[in-house]
């Protein structure tokens, strides 16, 4: 991370902690809100953070890896989330895991190499009665269809992608 | 035959609250009491004794935190509560604020929702706007108002007080009870955790009376529950139904017809074979936080084993032993018995670490995790002993 980076994360994290008075309550809001913005939680931040509240580093560590959307490592401009729960597994899950895997060329648990998408599964989406369901960041889309699939990501590379990597992905499965 | 009912449909914006700040605390909690009203969560536990403890506990500051926490798989009713019933909400959390004696009511909002949080917001300013929420409430001297919290995407912090470590800043990991938060909760204040439905039907309980609630449901479950219910059937959905309900009844409503079996409770509930349609669903029999998911005929009860297991797995917060360790065992197990390589007396030694985690473990999930794997193993015998490797034939 350079230098300049570094200063204004330092800076933003401690405008955060401003917010939360220093609390120790305020760590989950402000380790979301680095989240969405670096999509991910540097060591830096972590010890920023947690010389802000005034608690270990460790401490930090120890909620950024207990939550399943906050994440250590860099995820992608995007994440997919899929509903892996047995009402979304009934209604054709698997298949359209199969198909987000062939059109974003990566598994499970990857980002694509373009650090646009990343693939998990999630637990219940409590869309059950609309199953397959799936979150694109906020985004939630019932009813996905392996047909779908296709449509869904490419409406995300059009609006943010740059128009060299359209070309990219989609080739192995 | 029992059916759906609509009674938690009409409510005049508002009413409820009116209601509840012309009364005094004793008697919002006393009317909350007739009513025998349940958590609706899951767990069952009678609201007004909650609200009772934490209005008595003394204390400088109260919170009441609404679980928006819905993670249980197969539930998705709250979904529905939060964006159609928003007022309703609104009016039950600033209820139980004021039975209790708060000043603040927190939303625990789960992480997965997150879409929702700007339209919440935007009720929240209009009610601030409209005097609803705000130093005088109502133009009474009550003092009020209501903050959103995210989750991060845990479900052990639908447990209440895993959720109060995860609003305080820390895993989500439960603390051990006593101390109840009613005494020691959020900050160490006194809190009440209540699930959104809770609140919704209390609202509407002071609006029309605990008489009126009690006239639905049995003796031992009085009112009305909103059920997901979703899988193998026509007509999924969200449906209200009066407690005491048949599974069989509810098949026939959602047209699940031919159903082998039904999970009652979703992963931590209870896995019903056909031979046992006839339960009703209530604390008294089948206690449900509202999930139904129909399994169908084609289902292998193996898969759906294994769906739940691998759920646990990775939900676990790791602190309890029984629960760490002992969902991945009955998961191997699950595996073994796939491949046809359990041998009966090893499937019963995984029974008997089942009930040694229902026993055993620190909270709800720990205890219920093997739930549905104990009912598989005894109600489908037959169906996954001595399996052919690659298949069942």
């Amino acid at each position: 991370m350079l230098a300049t980076e570094r200063e204004s994360l330092r800076r933003e994290i401690a405008e955060l902690a401003e917010k939360y008075e220093h609390k120790r309550d305020g760590m989950m809001p402000i380790l979301e809100a680095i989240q969405e913005k670096y999509r991910y939680i540097s060591d830096f931040a972590m010890q920023e953070v947690a010389r802000q509240l005034g608690v270990f580093p460790t401490e930090v560590y120890g909620v950024v890896s207990f939550y399943s959307f906050l994440s250590t490592e860099p995820k992608g401009r995007f994440v997919i989330r899929l509903c892996r729960t047995l009402s979304c597994d009934f209604a054709g899950k698997k298949e359209v895991a199969r198909q987000l895997q062939n059109e974003l060329g990566i598994r499970f648990g990857e980002t694509t190499s373009d650090r646009m998408f990343t693939l998990e599964y999630c637990n219940c989406l409590g869309m059950c009665d609309h199953g397959p369901a799936m979150l694109v960041n906020n985004d939630v889309y019932t009813l996905v269809h392996p047909e779908m699939v296709s449509e869904i990501i490419d409406k995300y590379r059009r609006t943010f992608g740059p128009a060299q990597q359209l070309v990219a992905g989609g080739h192995h499965g | 035959m029992a059916s759906v009912v609509h009674v938690m449909e009409r409510y005049e914006s508002g009413s409820g609250l009116k209601k509840a700040l012309a009364m005094s605390r004793q008697d919002v909690i006393r009317q909350v009491r007739e009513s025998s009203i349940r958590g609706r969560g899951g767990a069952g536990f009678p609201t007004a004794v909650k609200w009772n403890l934490c209005a008595a506990a003394q204390f400088h500051k109260k919170f009441l935190v609404c679980n928006a926490d819905e993670g249980e798989p197969g539930t998705f009713k709250d979904r529905l509560l939060l964006a159609e019933r928003t007022d309703v909400l609104f009016d039950g959390i600033t209820i139980g604020g004021y039975a209790i004696g708060a000043k603040l009511g927190v939303i625990y909002l789960r992480a997965e929702y997150a879409y929702m949080r700007e339209g919440l917001e935007a009720r929240l300013a209009e009610r601030r706007a409209a005097g609803l929420l705000g130093k005088k409430v109502l133009g009474t001297d009550l003092e009020f108002d209501i903050e959103i919290r995210m989750g991060a995407g845990a479900y052990v912090c639908g447990e209440e007080t895993a959720l109060i470590e995860s609003l305080e800043g820390s895993r989500g990991e439960p603390r051990n009870r006593p101390p109840y938060p009613v005494n020691t909760g959020l900050v160490g204040a006194p809190t009440s955790v209540n699930n959104v439905e809770t609140l919704i039907a209390c609202a509407h309980i002071l609006a029309k009376g605990a008489d009126w609630f009690c006239r639905h449901g049995t003796d031992v479950s009085t009112g009305t529950k909103l059920l997901s219910i979703s899988g193998d059937c026509r007509k999924p959905g969200v449906y209200e139904v009066a407690w005491g309900i048949t599974v069989r009844e509810i098949l026939k409503l959602v047209e699940g017809q031919g159903a082998k079996a039904v999970q009652v409770g979703g992963a931590s509930g209870r896995t019903v074979p056909a031979a046992q349609f006839d339960r009703k669903l209530g604390f008294e029999d089948l206690s449900t936080g509202g999930s139904v998911i129909v399994i169908g005929p084609q289902r292998d009860m193996l898969d759906v084993a294994e769906n739940f297991l691998e759920f646990f797995v990775e939900e676990s917060c790791g602190q309890c032993t029984p629960c760490r360790e002992g969902n991945p065992k009955l998961l191997e197990g699950v595996h073994l018995l796939k491949n046809g390589r359990c041998s009966i007396g090893y499937l019963r030694e995984l029974q008997s670490l089942g009930r040694t985690m229902q026993i055993a473990s620190k909270c709800g999930l720990g205890q219920s995790s093997a739930n549905a794997f104990l009912d598989i193993t005894e109600h489908f015998r037959s169906e996954i002993l001595g399996r052919v490797p690659g298949g069942k034939e």
